[in-house]
């Protein structure tokens, strides 16, 4: 399979402030994305994910090791807008990478940056504004949306480059569960019908679960990597770096310490439901 | 209490004075200004008034609503005009209290200002009423880049422009929930002299700053991932293309200049 992003023995700290040694984040670290993959990174405030994140575009250059974009090294300043055009970077925070004050314009930013033909460019504002489902709001000004539509403005100002790739980075951690399920939907469209590498970076484990991978992380380090299945079953390796798993998977754990048998990678309710079925159904069996 | 700032409020219409290309009413502004402070007496004034009207009336803003925008201004209006009576001399003395001297030609002095600065704002707001900030700044990119060759930041000038106009709603409705937030823990904004209550607006103005900050830092970074490296190589969505409306506006402007001039030759 074709990597897009990759992270080589990859080592940061931040600069240290008034003379104090550096914080360092990473220390050789490894991960390699494959392409058209959605991928979730898992972990908790202050474990790294985010400064990773923004070494997925050159925002943050690593002080040892190298990190790959499409075969493009980061550290190559002449690649720059390159490696940016190709991997789309979402925040959190939509109010504060809505640039413009009409929905369309704010979109027309990255593709205006790249120096696009203007009539391209209205192609591909249309277009991406279609692919958020926010076509009808293209005259609106953002700050009368809500924040499930701005933070899916945000992701159509990303598209627009036409990346090969995005990043989001706790695109939901402010937004209310309807405006959480309206960006997640999204997501899912734009990695299944448009092939899109996804990296999605989230606190929450339902959003992981909804990844072909996630990748847990701790302190800087990569402590599960795997499908969410394999992830959420090492329950005990979560839950000592502070992670909780997802309901269902609880669940299954504590009724397999209370003596029961019962298989932890049935991760959504209807598949929770359906082992416990089967259990109960042995279980009354077996008397 | 923040929501009915006017100042720079855009009210989107499709009339023809919405339509004209933004360059073309910056230009007929400014030569609106010029042409108002070449006017001296009733007939150009008559000409001025008669030209702001009848853009008022193209543009369907009513006059309630030009001067309800000017209420804050109001306090400069009248001081203007104080001012006007009491210092311009003349020979019709019509009261005079120990230093107190009031002439006729004050009072009409003064009341000439006082249409000037009506005048003059009306203008102004006539422009940012019927154009959309975007618009505005977008004119005035365009206007200025013959500036660009003398080293004059215009891009940049106007980026910030767009970007604090886009983050005025933002930072407004933040207020708010600042004050709120201080109220509900006791803070008292209302009582006491200007001097209390200038110091009860501290413990707004510091999480102010400190998120606008934050804001930047942020909004810095959203730019810089959506490839922003200044004007260079930047190409945009809508192109501005002057069209026959904005020339024959351009003749109505030079014919009020010239108008004025020639009503102010003869000194009318």
């Amino acid at each position: 399979m074709e990597h897009s992003l990759q992270a080589e023995n990859l080592s940061f700290a931040y600069p240290a402030t008034d003379g104090g040694t550096p914080i360092p984040v990473f220390e050789g670290l490894d991960l390699t994305i494959e392409k058209g993959s959605f991928v979730a990174i898992l972990g908790h405030n202050g474990s790294g994910k985010s400064t990773l994140a923004k070494h997925f575009n050159a925002i943050l250059l690593p002080v040892c090791g190298r990190v790959c974009v499409f075969g493009m090294d980061t550290k190559d300043e002449e690649l720059l807008l390159e490696i940016r055009r190709n991997v789309g970077m979402v925040f959190q925070n939509p109010d504060n990478q809505i640039v413009a004050n009409v929905v369309e314009e704010d979109v027309a930013f990255a593709p205006e940056n790249l120096g696009v033909e203007p009539k391209q460019i209205r192609r591909r504002v249309d277009e991406a504004l279609k692919q958020v489902g926010m076509y009808e709001y293209r005259t609106h000004a953002p700050h009368l949306l809500s924040g499930g539509q701005k933070q899916r403005i945000a992701i159509a100002g990303v598209i627009a480059m036409r990346p090969e790739c995005i990043v989001l980075d706790e695109p939901t951690a402010m937004l209310d569960p309807k405006g959480r399920e309206e960006v997640l939907q999204t997501i899912l469209q734009l990695n299944r019908d448009h092939g899109m590498t996804v990296v999605l970076i989230t606190h929450h484990m339902e959003e992981a679960a909804l990844a072909d991978r996630v990748v847990a992380m701790a302190n800087g380090k990569i402590v599960c990597d795997g499908t969410p299945k394999q992830v959420f079953s090492q329950v005990e390796k979560l839950e000592a770096v502070g992670l909780t798993v997802p309901a269902t998977t609880r669940l299954l754990y504590e009724l397999n310490k209370a003596g029961m048998n019962l298989p932890l990678d049935a991760l959504s309710v209807e598949e929770c439901a359906q082992a416990l079925k089967e259990a109960l159904n042995q279980s009354s069996a077996a008397e | 209490m923040l929501k009915d700032i006017t100042l720079g409020q855009y009210f989107p219409g499709k009339t023809i004075i919405h339509r004209l290309d933004p360059r073309t009413k910056i230009i007929m502004v400014v030569v609106y200004i010029v042409a108002l402070f070449l006017a001296v007496k009733y007939a150009s004034y008559g000409l001025m008034l008669a030209f702001l009207v009848s853009v008022m009336i193209l543009s369907r803003i009513s006059p309630k609503r030009l001067l309800s925008g000017m209420k804050p201004l109001i306090i400069i209006i009248l001081l203007t005009g104080i001012l006007n009576i009491f210092y311009t001399g003349g020979e019709h003395l019509l009261v005079h209290w120990r230093f107190i001297r009031i002439y006729r030609e004050g009072l009409i002095n003064a009341g000439y200002m006082i249409l000037r600065i009506i005048m003059l704002i009306s203008g102004t707001f006539l422009l940012t009423y019927t154009t959309s900030p975007i618009e505005l700044t977008d004119g005035l990119e365009r206007l200025l880049s013959p500036l660009k060759k003398l080293h004059v930041p215009v891009h940049e000038l106007s980026m910030m422009m767009c970007i604090a106009l886009r983050f005025i709603p933002t930072l407004i409705e933040e207020t708010d929930k600042i004050i709120a937030a201080q109220k509900a823990r006791g803070a008292d904004f209302e009582t006491g002299n200007i001097f209390r209550r200038a110091k009860a607006l501290v413990p707004i103005l510091v999480p102010m700053f400190i998120s606008a900050f934050r804001r930047a830092d942020e909004l810095a970074v959203a730019m810089e991932c959506r490839c922003y490296h200044g004007g260079e190589g930047r190409t945009r969505m809508k192109i501005m293309k002057m069209k026959l409306r904005d020339y024959v506006t351009f003749l109505i402007g030079a014919l009020l200049l010239a108008g004025v001039i020639v009503l102010r030759h003869f000194g009318l």
